[in-house]
């Protein structure tokens, strides 16, 4: 196959789906199946075979920025010629970092699951930071009485939930370091979506993710100690995503 | 009775969780696991990986982005 013929990569023709299940070792020795080995050598070639390669896909990151963005569209109100100038940033950014770190493609995957990741990772980036252009929280309130909805409490149960509240905003007070709390609050009181908050605390989302885990084990400890809780957890199985991808609107 | 499951649910760590950077990192690995091979096997082989997608709203909004997106161009 020509480079200028490589398309999705995926597609299920007879000629493929043997080459595909066929590793192929690169010039760098890496076992590739045949259609990532056909991407990685056009990418790494010169001159027009290269320049098709990029411009075919960057059109499959163009599509698929599209299409993350129409499928995260509750959680952003972005629309119009603003989505599809984000999509082209996102798609334009994505292949950018792709033929930057082409040597990094170790073929433990096909070549465009890994170049995809690279453009949803810049979807979620850069709606991370579009948030901040038109913000939907109240950054200078906690929100304690918020608490309650947000994780589906009966209002009816007021006196029931509101010693546990009580007790969840002191263990916040007493056992949180300064970060934790910013963070918690942040993200579990205002609501900020995680990737805003990366934004805007200059991190990134392993660190703030890793500063939040540590807050709920502390947290679930005082409270467990004060016998609101039970001791032992129950992670993983059913549990709702700690932080919530929320809607902006 | 109030239901307090979902605030101890929340605040419940899994020590299995390998956080965002890891999770991030072999994702691609993992969504052509979870389209290739029998249901369960990705988590089973990355065991830490599912829990922290389990945990963690970005990382799985990514998760099910690359899943739909290499889907789509199967």
């Amino acid at each position: 196959m020509q480079p200028c013929e490589v398309s999705t990569g995926r597609e299920a023709t007879d000629d493929n789906v043997e080459a595909a299940a066929v590793l192929v070792p690169d010039a760098d020795g890496r076992q590739l199946d045949g259609e990532s080995a056909e991407w990685i050598s056009a990418l790494m070639d010169s001159g027009l075979v290269r320049d098709q390669a990029l411009a075919r896909l960057h059109e499959l990151l163009l599509r698929i920025a599209r299409s993350e963005l129409g499928r995260r569209g509750g959680q952003h109100p972005i629309t119009g010629p603003e989505l599809d100038d984000l999509a082209h940033q996102a798609a334009a950014d994505a292949l950018l970092a792709i033929t930057g770190k082409l040597s990094g493609f170790r073929g433990e995957s096909r070549f465009t699951t890994w170049a995809y990741k690279f453009v949803i990772f810049e979807v979620s980036t850069k709606l991370g930071r579009h948030f901040w252009q038109k913000p939907t929280v109240a950054l200078d309130a906690e929100e304690w009485d918020r608490l309650p909805d947000r994780f589906g409490m009966d209002p009816a149960d007021h006196s029931q939930w509101k010693g546990l509240v009580d007790a969840l905003h002191r263990a916040v007070d007493e056992h949180l370091s300064v970060r934790q709390r910013q963070v918690f609050v942040a993200i579990v009181l205002q609501g900020v979506p995680l990737d805003a908050l990366v934004i805007q605390l200059e991190s990134n989302r392993n660190a703030i993710y890793k500063t939040l885990f540590d807050a709920r084990r502390k947290l679930r400890a005082a409270l467990a100690a004060n016998d609101y809780l039970g001791s032992s957890a129950q992670p993983g199985a059913t549990a709702p995503t700690v932080v919530e991808t929320r809607r902006r609107t | 009775m109030t239901d307090w499951s979902a605030i101890d649910r929340f605040l419940a760590t899994d020590p299995r969780d390998v956080g965002c950077e890891q999770a991030l990192e072999i994702l691609h690995v993992y969504v052509d696991l979870v389209l290739d091979d029998s249901p369960g096997s990705a988590a089973g082989r990355y065991p830490g990986v599912a829990a922290h997608l389990a945990a963690c709203g970005p990382c799985d909004e990514d998760f099910q982005g690359l899943l739909r997106a290499t889907e789509a161009t199967s």
